[in-house]
């Protein structure tokens, strides 16, 4: 009866082997090392992508197999972008401020580049001095750790807190949303420390490579996201098998129960939640150096909701769901609001998809609630051996339990 | 046999209503103690100030050797001094297999680190095996627990509570939705756990309770009515007046 990981788990070697496939398809085509089909601009979508997916597993782990609907995980994935933004944006003005004091007549102290590189990036909001929060910008690896760490610690407070008060279901959708909200309009704030609605930009540099072009820079994130979507894919799959994943998916079905098995269920909440935050962080932090540029904007809460939203339509409670969910929707909302998709002229009316995209995307969301529970996902259980069986009442008493139309997966 | 849990002068309120009144109960260990008594006489708010579910307003429930006061304690805390409960209503995880459910149950460490880390072992497979062979599931073990009929969900919950080898065990209607059969296996099982640990039974049914053979309580108002064998609480007025003569 011990079968290896992979055995139990077959949907993990047959995604990463399409996730192997699809990297290297891309690399072929791509501009930097392959015949040049697709454009720069295009293999960063891709890449970009292949981060929301990222961050759209950890909400499937979070919310599809631990039943907390997270509507704030956009948060620690924008914390991600800023953490790596702040260094990006230090080194890079420090490069260019350094260049440009080298031809003055005089050589530049330590304290007069530091001036020089604060007026730089703060110039923009009416300061010039270095916020406390910009402490350790000037260092690749601290700030690579800060990526971890601020999305890690606070998931870790805001999770000890709430779950501490058995705040379940709805109300505590309303919480993440409540935090979500206060970190973006504190970030739109001029004295923030983070530039206010202009946020950080020109992400897109990477300092050190100013000689490497764009297109082979978007392929090596894009190989990044890719690789870091993989290992996160294996990490999850793994934590979500086994008794790890039993005891979860109790918690999601009938916590009260697996509190009289002997089980913390908070502090299995609290797990979920610190581990998918820092993974979303991470995702945030390989996103946006291929957007170049990030603002409080991106952390509103409607980016928390559209992503439970493509995972509702990938199929809530399988990770490869998520994945689906997120790439489909989030591609095709790129090819609509980008102007890719041709208006629907109706004689009487034109449909133009760049406004009505989101009413496309909101009569999608509720067909595919209403009529495929199990999401785009659920075409794979319409392999025989994998149809359930059908039953009255849903998995058990919670919020976030399993319905009767979801089914196992 | 010496006491296990000891509550002593318990109550509770709901809201103007007092569900417990001054209760007191000692149970041994090793023992079989039946619980009796009407509706809304306390017997599952009973079972949950034990386990932790609610806090009483007064008393104390003290438990094991070193008289450890359960009041304040977490649900999943108490369980792990060594305290199960089965409901009335047969709560399994649906969405898993038997094996699953079983394993989940099984002694073992409760962090999230310890099971995140678990390894499957030869000896958790055959206490499993074991387990489920007791309650007639072994050709289940690989089945989801949503397939199974009524009575097999009351016999894997009865499982779950073996494989997670309690001192206490507290079992609400047991019987309930059984063949006589089945119950008479189920009366089998709950005398020979009593051998070794403490087990408590609340009950409706008194067929039941005669062939539990042990020691009753009975509840009335959320206080001790009577006490003692069932010949002796049912030749009991007061007993009589309240609960059987209706």
């Amino acid at each position: 009866m011990r079968q290896s990981f992979i055995a139990q788990n077959p949907s993990v070697l047959w995604f990463i082997a399409a996730l192997a496939l699809f990297t290297l398809g891309v690399t072929i085509l791509s501009e930097a090392f392959g015949i040049g089909v697709l454009s720069t601009s295009f293999v960063k979508t891709l890449g970009k992508t292949l981060c929301l997916c990222l961050v759209a597993i950890a909400i499937d782990v979070v919310w599809g197999y631990c039943g907390i609907l997270s509507l704030g995980h956009f948060a620690f994935f924008g914390l991600g972008g800023y953490a790596i933004g702040m260094w990006l944006m230090y080194a890079r003005t420090e490069a260019i401020v350094v260049e440009s004091l080298a031809s003055a007549p005089l050589p530049p102290t330590e304290q007069e580049v530091i001036d020089a590189i604060g007026t730089q990036i703060f110039g923009v909001v009416g300061a010039s001095e270095f916020p406390l929060l910009w402490a350790f910008s000037d260092s690749l690896i601290l700030q690579l750790l800060m990526v971890v760490l601020v999305p890690g610690l606070l998931a870790l407070v805001f999770g000890w807190l709430a779950f501490r008060s058995r705040v379940t279901g709805v109300y505590l959708s309303i919480l993440t949303q409540a935090m979500t909200l206060a970190l973006s309009l504190y970030l739109f704030q001029n004295d923030s420390g983070l530039r206010g609605n202009n946020g950080l930009s020109g992400l897109q540099n990477i300092p050190g490579f100013e000689d490497v072009p764009q297109a082979t820079i978007s392929i090596v994130f894009f190989w990044a996201s890719a690789a870091a979507l993989a290992i996160a894919y294996l990490v999850f799959a793994w934590a979500t098998s086994g008794k790890m994943g039993s005891v979860i998916r109790g918690i999601r079905d009938d916590e009260a129960r697996v509190r009289f098995l002997g089980y913390d269920v908070e502090r299995y909440k609290l797990f979920v939640f610190t581990l998918t935050a820092v993974v979303a962080g991470i995702g945030g932090a390989l996103y946006y150096p291929q957007a170049g540029i990030i603002n409080p904007a991106e952390i509103a809460p409607i980016a928390s909701i559209y992503l439970a939203v493509w995972v509702a339509i990938g199929g809530r409670g399988r990770l490869y769901g998520a994945v689906i969910g997120a790439a489909a929707v989030s591609l095709l909302s790129s090819w609509f609001t980008g102007g890719g998709a041709p208006n629907l002229d109706l004689g009487f009316f034109t449909i133009q998809w760049t406004d009505w995209w989101l009413v496309l995307l909101g009569v999608s969301f509720v067909a595919v609630t209403l009529f495929f529970p199990k999401g785009i996902g659920g075409v794979f259980d319409l392999i025989p051996s994998r149809r359930p069986t059908p039953r009255i009442g849903d998995y058990g008493p919670e919020k976030g339990a399993l319905r009767r139309e979801e089914g196992a997966p | 046999m010496s006491a296990l849990l000891e509550v002593s002068g318990v109550s509770v309120t709901f809201g103007g209503f007092r569900a417990i009144n001054n209760l007191s109960i000692s149970i041994g260990e090793p023992e079989l103690r039946a619980i009796i008594g009407p509706n809304g006489a306390g017997k599952t708010t009973f079972m949950d100030i034990i386990t932790g579910k609610t806090r009483p307003d007064e008393g104390r429930v003290l438990w094991g050797e070193k008289s450890l006061s359960l009041l304040g304690l977490s649900e999943s805390r108490i369980a792990r001094e060594g305290s199960g409960r089965k409901f009335q209503k047969p709560t399994v995880f649906e969405a898993q297999t038997v094996r699953e459910n079983l394993a989940m149950a099984l002694k073992n460490p409760r962090g999230p680190f310890d099971v995140l880390l678990h390894r499957k072992t030869g000896e958790g497979a055959r206490r499993i095996a074991e387990v489920a062979d007791e309650v007639g599931l072994f050709e289940h073990l690989a089945r989801p627990a949503e397939v199974l009929s009524h009575g097999q969900k009351q016999w894997l919950e009865i499982g779950m509570l073996l494989a997670q080898d309690p001192r206490l065990l507290l079992v609400d209607e047991p019987a309930a939705g059984m063949t006589p059969a089945e119950r008479e296996h189920t009366t089998d099982i709950l005398k020979a756990m009593a051998e070794t640990r403490a087990v408590v039974v609340v009950e409706h049914d008194m067929e039941f309770v005669r062939r539990l053979d042990c020691k009753v309580t009975v509840l009335h108002e959320g206080s001790v009515l009577a006490e003692g064998s069932l010949d002796h609480v049912t030749a009991n007025q007061d007993v009589i007046d309240v609960y059987l003569g209706r």
